[in-house]
């Protein structure tokens, strides 16, 4: 396990290094001394508060970064999280704050309208491709985009809050959806945060989410037939699996989780309840990140979000001190880019031993039939 | 050994002496001699995997031999890659053609070579000269004509045109028969003689015997990587003759003693046919048999004429016409899955594109085509316990030589990897076993071990329908030998009884 | 090369489009619709998404998909922003195609010498963009009079402006020609004055930058379909082994395309930064995206792209012009007629499942067009990325990508 671990942390930390060799040039660039800037942003992250901020922050992110791994487990690019989570904000947010029940049943009813609504755009993506051979990275871009238009149409005509004029968004959801404060439970635990920030109530459903990710990715029949269209799309078909219908369910179960990104912010952020101009709307390309950078790991994918949240709250008292602040998004970026091609190298290089083995097979039969492959991420 | 070449013959125009070449685990050439005479028609025959591949992709530079010379026009040459080989004017026509199906004819041809300055392409000059060339040899293709549109026929001209528009005074090309219809092939070969007739030189491999006969002007025969023969004048030799060349004058000895069939028909096969989608031809023309219980029957035939087609058309793979029977339910129209299910066990010829996942860990693999059956799920959920156990029976009856049943399937060599493919499917107490290839790529000790199990199975009443390009496996193991040939059965042989010259003859349609 | 059919189809869908605009003119009793200044400002707007398009077009010809494309538009930006305000406008274009190669060199050097995948490079590549961008620009305009953050401070001049003597009434040697096309235009003929209209708004005070993108449009033709270089460069995309096969360098051709993609999404920035006379943080608003759908809708052909960059500038540009309600309802109405054409189209070519599809969005059309008093901008901003959906949809066969763009090449592989 230690062994598997400390194999599995290598990559990444080779990625980590460059990332902030890169970021060093930059801020050396800027006339400013990466040492010193690396312990200012230590000094940020260095505070409870700052970690209930953080981990406010990860948990949508790390949603995204679900929605998208479960898509990338079968190849499948769903790009289009973030136009599925902003149309499921919207919808489940006004139908969440047309309705009155018990709390437990209110944001069970919100959380159920979210996750049908990304299920059902994603859907349409899904069906594209199964009936008609459409990429589904052309069709969610698209949808994005589309999704997008339909979304500031519908909050600006039909579901908008006539009480306020100056901006457009939802009615404020009753108090019986919102999910209240973690802060009495860090208490218990002995950390206290002041006031100064309040952990978000959706916690625990992104842990849940999370479990269930591992769960039924790993144990259930289903998760075993994905993962396995998704390795080896012939020995799938041979083991009798229908890639078709296979396709179709990934993609719609990566939208209903997709749908859920939102509803941290929906249903636990005192600053929104409802959805609106100022709602976040741009953690499903997050997600992308976290799921390549996870490996779609239901624990690496957690790990990410941490690190992505954490940079992005370590850089943000910089510009004070005159620090660039955009050093944040380089140092993301440059993560990204760097863990992708030595992901790639690394794997690369276990294929090598394996086509040892292939080269063996390879010269008893004349007739070699191309192989289409598709790098999986 | 090889039979003298006749003195007084004109130049050599290739010449391969000595031949070596290595890969991982196989010698593919263990000494090869290749003599070709300038102006002939020269063919290379042998079984598949003897060796004719390995031996052109040398001469045509795409790798370097390990051991032996290489003489082109009597000078000593050394190709570090294609464009050597091409420079020296040797062109080779691939038997999968090297054709970009989205571009025309004239630009796939002059591909690398363009006419013109480095600003200008000049379609005419290239047309001009396509033009010429098709008219002096007969090969004559529309150069406007986009690749994707045109028939295997007219893509193989292109290819040829290819390497004449490059200067190419020796061809090699590589089974060119094997997609062509019968008009097609004499409108060929017409074109090849032109060639000869000019002064070109022509290499073809093939196996199919009566084209070799009527058209080569010499015959190099190769078996198991080394030169068995060189006929000088093939009126002089026979098709049987050149049959027990290729397949070696001592077939093994069947090794299962002879046994009373049961008369229970445990797969029944009736009238099954496949047509392929791309080219509307029949690759699977009306198969009808049958295996009983007890009984290994099988199938002896050269690779694409039909076998891959019938075992998937079996499984419920590929779409097909006609019916399967396996014991008393019609399983023509259910999902593979439910077909594996009733019985029905796979050892398919791809182990690692077909039979595993090799990034997944062993007992993972062990549930690969049974992962709705027991013991491996509950309902909807894994028995990982249960899983677990049943894999280490298998990598314990079935001699999987591994650390455990977590690692992944890559781990595993080639033998080990197909011991538990078959140990999987065995332990699924199948009733009818289709094997394709089961020991290719495998180790002797493995090799042995996966004989000994298809031979107890059987004895204990399992039905098994083997298709395999490697005879020993075939007489050694069968009951029944069937042949196919262009997508059917024309013959059924008994193994204790056939000799090399009739199943050679049989399988390449040299009597046909 | 290509089969008379097709040809024959577009001089049908020409004749179909010019008589559909005239009608919703008509009944829409708005001018604006087809008139010169809207189609300039189509133009205007269309160069940079036309730009991002014929990029996407060499990148994928070349056999990688370049999803990296608004991330190469904004390193366009940006430089351009920068030496645009110091160098001066013609040195904006530069720096643009410079921003934009660093771009491309980034993602070929992942794709094409790591093997990375193509969309996980390019989405990297937009992720990191923004960042550097916005480094940039504090590091050189904050503090400068005009600067900030998010924009540079604007240009010291601007390109010149271009007419078309004797058709528009451009200057010859001094002397002003008559606009023959603006005569036509003002007394509003039934179609003949749409079209004069049109040629008008696209022959008449054309900045400079746009005349080079036209001319590079034009060029690359030649250069793909003419050139050594180009079919060295397509059979790369198309068949890589086969080019392998025959001598010509997979990788280095990979690489040519790469940063001819690069070089012209970085233009496509530049052009934007002229547009406006400064760098602004998000100007490039999604262009680079919109590209791939021209690259998709225009069936990966320089000629195919301005088409379709030209239809989503036309729809884009026509909201900044005066009453850009009035407009929107005459464009629905004009496609809704649209769809009802290609219905009946379907209907005698027997194309069923096309029939349906065009019947529906037809349906839709109007109702949208009967329901809507006040329509929003954001219907037309989602027009072309409907479009492109129902393009991808419905064209299937007819489609032809490069046969191996986006696939990952190795020496030795069949592909």
């Amino acid at each position: 396990m230690i062994a598997r671990l400390r194999r599995a942390a290598i990559a990444p930390a080779a990625a980590a290094v460059i990332a902030l060799a890169v970021s060093s040039i930059a801020l050396l660039i800027s006339g400013n001394s990466p040492v010193n800037a690396f312990v200012e942003m230590w000094k940020t992250i260095d505070s409870s508060e700052s970690t209930v901020l953080i981990i406010n922050r990860a948990v949508p992110y790390y949603v995204a970064g679900v929605a998208v791994a479960i898509g990338f487990r079968m190849n499948l690019f769903n790009i289009g999280a973030n136009g599925q989570y902003i149309l499921a904000a919207l919808l489940a947010g006004a139908a969440g704050a047309a309705v009155s029940l018990p709390a437990p049943l209110h944001v069970a009813f919100v959380l159920v309208i979210a996750m049908a609504v990304g299920a059902a755009w994603a859907a349409i993506a899904g069906i594209l491709k199964v009936a008609r051979g459409v990429n589904e990275v052309i069709s969610t871009i698209m949808l994005n985009y589309i999704a997008t238009g339909l979304t500031a149409f519908l909050v600006g005509e039909y579901l908008r809050n006539e009480a306020v004029e100056l901006v457009a968004e939802t009615p404020k959801l009753p108090a019986s959806a919102q999910l209240p404060s973690l802060n009495p439970l860090l208490e218990l635990v002995g950390i206290d945060v002041g006031g100064k920030a309040q952990l978000f109530g959706f916690l625990p459903f992104a842990i849940a989410l999370g479990i269930a990710y591992h769960l039924v990715l790993n144990r259930s029949r289903f998760g075993y037939e994905l993962r396995v269209s998704g390795a080896n799309p012939e020995a799938a078909r041979t083991a009798g699996i229908n890639p078709r219908r296979m396709v179709l369910k990934a993609i719609i179960l990566s939208g209903a989780v997709a749908g859920l990104v939102g509803m941290s912010s929906l249903l636990a952020d005192p600053q929104f309840h409802k959805y609106g101009d100022q709602f976040p709307k741009t953690f499903g390309f997050t997600g992308i990140s976290l799921a390549l950078l996870g490996r779609n790991h239901p624990a690496g994918v957690a790990v990410a979000a941490v690190v992505w949240a954490t940079i992005e709250r370590a850089t943000q008292r910089l510009s004070p001190l005159g620090i660039p602040q955009e050093i944040g998004v380089i140092m993301q970026g440059s993560f990204l880019l760097a863990a992708v091609v030595v992901f790639e190298v690394v794997q690369r290089r276990s294929a090598a031993v394996t086509a040892r083995a292939v080269a063996l097979q390879a010269e008893s039969r004349t007739a070699a039939a191309p192989s289409d492959q598709e790098a999986t991420p | 050994m090889s039979d003298v070449l006749a003195p007084g013959s004109p130049v050599v125009a290739i010449e391969l002496r000595d031949i070596v070449k290595r890969f991982p685990g196989v010698v593919a050439n263990d000494g090869v001699d290749l003599t070709v005479r300038q102006g002939t028609i020269h063919a290379i025959v042998g079984e598949n995997g003897a060796g004719k591949s390995t031996l052109m992709k040398t001469l045509y530079g795409a790798h370097r031999p390990d051991e032996g010379t290489i003489r082109v026009d009597g000078a000593e040459q050394h190709f570090r890659s294609p464009k050597d080989a091409i420079a020296v004017g040797i062109g080779m026509v691939f038997q999968h053609f090297m054709l970009a199906d989205n571009l025309t004819v004239w630009e796939n041809i002059v591909l690398g070579h363009e006419p013109g300055g480095r600003l200008r392409l000049s379609p005419t000059s290239a047309r001009a000269r396509i033009a010429e060339l098709g008219e002096r040899y007969g090969l004559n293709v529309d150069p406007d004509a986009l690749i994707g549109e045109l028939g295997v026929g007219d893509k193989q001209r292109v290819e040829i045109l290819k390497v004449l528009y490059r200067g190419a005074r020796t061809l090699i090309l590589d089974e060119p028969t094997a997609v062509l219809v019968p008009h097609e092939v004499a409108e060929l070969f017409a074109s090849l003689r032109e060639l000869t007739a000019g002064g070109a030189t022509v290499i073809f491999i093939s196996h199919k015997l009566d084209e070799v006969l009527h058209y080569a002007d010499a015959i190099t025969v190769i078996r198991a990587g080394r030169t068995v023969a060189e006929v000088a004048d093939p009126s002089q030799v026979s098709a049987s003759r050149l049959a027990e060349l290729m397949v070696g004058s001592e077939l093994p000895r069947p090794e299962t003693p002879l046994r009373l069939i049961d008369s229970e028909v445990r797969l029944d096969v009736r009238d099954l046919v496949v047509v392929s989608p791309d080219s509307g031809r029949r690759t699977l023309d009306g198969v009808s048999l049958r295996v009983h219980a007890g009984e290994i029957v099988g199938i002896a035939g050269v690779e694409g004429n039909g076998q891959t087609e019938l075992i998937e058309a079996i499984m419920g793979l590929r779409v097909a016409e006609g019916i399967v029977r396996l014991g008393d339910v019609d399983i023509s129209r259910l999902a593979t899955l439910d077909r594996r299910a009733r019985g029905l066990g796979y050892i398919p010829e791809d182990r690692q594109r077909d039979g595993l996942v090799l990034t997944m860990p062993l007992w993972e693999n062990a549930m690969l085509g049974h992962q709705g059956a027991e013991p491996f799920t509950a309902g909807r959920w894994i028995d990982r316990v249960a899983a677990h156990t049943r894999t280490a029976e298998i990598i314990d009856e079935f001699d999987v030589r591994t650390t455990g049943s977590d690692v992944p399937a890559y781990t595993l060599s080639g033998g080990n990897q197909q011991k538990l493919i078959v140990g999987r499917e065995m332990t699924a107490a199948p009733t009818v076993l289709v094997a394709a290839n089961p020991t290719r790529g495998v180790d002797v000790g493995a090799q042995a071990v996966i004989w000994d199990i298809l031979r107890t199975a059987s004895e204990r009443g399992l039905a098994t329908l083997l298709v395999s390009a490697d005879l020993e496996e075939l007489i050694g193991l069968s009951d029944r030998l069937l042949v196919m040939l262009r997508g059917r059965i024309v013959a059924e042989l008994d193994p204790r009884a056939v000799t090399p010259a009739e199943l050679g003859s049989t399988m390449t349609g040299a009597n046909a | 090369m290509r089969a008379p059919r097709s040809v024959s189809t577009w001089w049908w869908a020409a004749l179909g489009s010019v008589a559909i605009m005239a009608l919703a003119r008509l009944l829409s009793d708005n001018d604006d619709l087809t008139s010169a200044g809207t189609f300039g400002v189509a133009l205007r707007t269309a160069a940079p998404i036309a730009l991002a398009g014929l990029a996407g077009l060499y990148a994928e010809r070349s056999g990688t998909v370049n999803i990296g494309l608004e991330g190469m538009m904004i390193m366009g930006t940006i430089f351009a922003g920068w030496w645009g305000w110091e160098f001066g406008p013609w040195m904006a274009l530069v720096g643009g195609v410079i921003g934009g190669i660093l771009g491309g060199l980034l993602h070929a050097f992942a794709t094409v010498t790591f093997g990375v995948n193509h969309i996980v490079s390019g989405f990297a590549i937009n992720l990191i963009a923004p960042g550097i961008a916005r480094f940039m620009a504090n590091q050189l305009f904050v503090g400068e009079p005009g600067g900030s953050v998010t924009n540079s401070p604007g240009n010291t001049s601007s390109l010149g402006r271009f007419t078309v003597p004797f058709l528009s009434g451009g200057d010859l040697f001094g002397w002003t020609t008559p606009d023959v096309l603006g005569w036509f235009e003002e007394r509003g003929w039934f179609a003949v004055a749409d079209l004069a209209g049109a040629a008008r708004g696209l022959t008449a005070n054309i900045s400079y930058d746009v005349l080079v993108v036209i001319a590079l449009f034009a060029g690359s033709v030649y250069v793909l379909w003419r050139t050594p270089f180009g079919l060295r460069l397509r059979a790369a995309g198309e068949r890589p082994s086969a080019a392998d096969s025959l001598g010509v360098s997979v990788v280095r051709m990979r690489y040519y395309g790469m940063i001819i993609s690069g070089g012209l999404a970085g233009m496509g920035g530049a052009v934007m930064v002229l547009f406006t006379n400064r760098y602004q943080e998000g100007q490039t608003g999604g262009r680079g995206f919109l590209g791939l759908a021209t690259l998709i809708v225009g069936n990966w052909r320089p000629a195919g792209v301005a088409a379709g960059a030209g239809l989503f500038g036309y729809f884009q540009g026509v909201t900044l012009r005066v009453e850009p309600e009035q407009l929107v309802r005459a464009l629905v109405l004009a496609a809704a007629m649209a769809l009802v054409a290609a219905a009946f189209v379907a209907m005698w070519r027997r194309r069923w499942s096309v029939l349906v599809w065009a019947a529906a969005l037809a349906a839709a059309g109007f109702i949208a067009y009967a329901m809507a008093d006040r329509p929003n901008n954001q219907f037309v901003y989602i027009t072309p990325y409907l479009v492109t959906l129902v393009v991808v949809s419905v064209g299937g066969q007819r489609l032809r990508p490069p046969a191996q763009a986006g696939l990952p090449w190795r020496k030795g592989s069949q592909i």
